[in-house]
């Protein structure tokens, strides 16, 4: 079982969310952090590293001397990551996307791959959790090829929770398409609403089995609520605005280790989750 | 000749666009017989990356002798050298003004990008 937890937009807690239900677990579990602009679900674990390695893409490197400066390359890459108007052509490695096909197309075989760093995939172990985190280099744009590094490096045959990056764009479509269900954080918001819309259309595409986490339950009106029940969405967990909480996470502390009394309710949110990615047959009609 | 100005509408008297990349649109004007032309630059606009180098590819396929925009970006920069097309810079404010200063020689050219990438 693979569960994602994702959200609308940064800042709802589903990073909280995710290091905390792991932390629920009374064995094995995996968590993977797809974040890997800002990975941050480390900071809430006291880990060792256990493992490493460096994440690379394929990218272009044009013998001049094989070139006729034909344009070919040029004109299939949809990326503008190498250029030709009747020169050999111009290399821009990081607007490359690794596809190859520059290389495929070159009738005249003057390309070859040499590889391009973008980035590190890292596990740490800290007691039944295993993390991996994903860490794109300083000054690379390209997130989909790592977030599919880590997601590579995850077992299937062990429960695992997948720590999207916010918002609804290529990062998180790369981060969620497959897993199994998902966990969409909002707060009870006009805003949170707003994006939590947006993360629903969204996944709703993908055909991914969802829920909602409400956060800081209280701090603003029951809209969020009114909407997934119109919707047909199930509520996986509603937090309460516990300032016990807040006090907890900004010391980079555990829910679930310090106010135990919410360990149940996580519980009940991998439970929960589990039944939209294996709904209970329905009976055939009679 | 004709030159390339980056501008946000049509016509002499549009306002300049000072982005290169991002440029609503490109004018093409014949310095020999005053006749203006207008190429949208919708993929640049939308492009979430490459929008420079975009830009400039297009810039290099009209076979144009010099360009004439705010800031141009590193990598709209190496493709521009690499075609051969000399970049000025200038803070007119319309199209029209920007063609004076250019054929009175006052413009600047660049030979360096003025900006980091992702402002283009
Ligand atoms: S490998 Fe793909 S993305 Fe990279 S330069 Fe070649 S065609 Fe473009
Ligand atoms: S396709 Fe090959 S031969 Fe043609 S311009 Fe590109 S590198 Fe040169």
């Amino acid at each position: 079982m693979m569960l994602g937890v994702a959200s609308g937009k940064g800042g709802t807690g589903k990073t909280t969310v995710a290091v905390n239900l792991a932390r629920a677990f009374g064995s094995g579990v995996w968590l993977a952090d797809c974040d890997v602009e800002e990975p941050n679900a480390h900071l809430f674990l006291r880990g060792t590293t256990i493992g490493s390695r460096t994440v690379s893409l394929p990218v272009p490197q044009v013998e001049a001397g094989l070139c006729d400066a034909c344009g070919a390359c040029a004109r299939l890459c949809q990326y503008h990551a190498i250029v030709s108007f009747g020169t050999p052509p111009l290399l821009f490695p990081e607007l490359c996307h690794g596809c190859g096909g520059c290389v495929r197309v070159c009738p005249r075989g003057a390309i070859a791959e040499v590889d391009r760093r973008i980035g590190v995939v890292e596990t740490q172990r800290d007691g039944h959790i295993t993390l991996v985190q994903g860490r794109l280099d300083v000054g690379v744009a390209l997130v989909p090829p790592l977030v599919r590094a880590v997601k590579a490096s995850l077992p299937r045959d062990m429960p695992v929770i997948v720590d999207a990056p916010p918002g609804t764009s290529c990062p998180v479509i790369a981060t969620i398409r497959g897993l199994d269900a998902l966990a969409l954080v909002t707060e009870p918001t006009p805003f949170g609403l707003h994006d939590l819309s947006l993360a629903v259309d969204m996944v709703r595409q993908l055909n991914i089995p969802f829920g909602v986490v409400v956060n800081r339950v209280g701090v603003g009106d029951d809209r969020v609520h009114g909407f997934c029940r119109r919707e047909g969405i199930p509520i996986l967990l509603d937090i309460p605005d516990d300032r016990r909480i807040a006090e907890v996470c900004s010391r980079g502390r555990l829910v679930v280790d310090e106010l135990p009394e919410y360990r149940p309710a996580f519980a009940r949110l991998w439970a929960g989750a589990c039944a939209l990615a294996a709904p209970v047959p329905a009976l055939a009609p009679l | 000749m004709i030159i390339a100005l980056t501008a946000s509408g049509d016509g002499l008297d549009a306002r300049m666009d000072s982005r290169f990349g991002r440029a609503r649109r490109f004018l093409l004007y014949n310095l020999d017989d005053g006749t203006v032309r207008t190429v949208d630059n919708d993929e640049g606009q939308r492009a979430a990356q490459g929008a420079g180098i975009q830009a400039a590819e297009t810039i290099a396929r009209l076979g144009v002798g010099g360009l004439v925009t705010g800031h141009c970006g590193p990598n709209a920069f190496r493709v521009l050298r690499a075609a051969g097309i000399p970049v000025f810079s200038t803070t007119a404010a319309t199209v029209s003004e920007a063609i004076d200063a250019y054929r009175a020689g006052t413009l600047t050219r660049i030979d360096a990008p003025d900006v980091d990438g992702h402002w283009t």
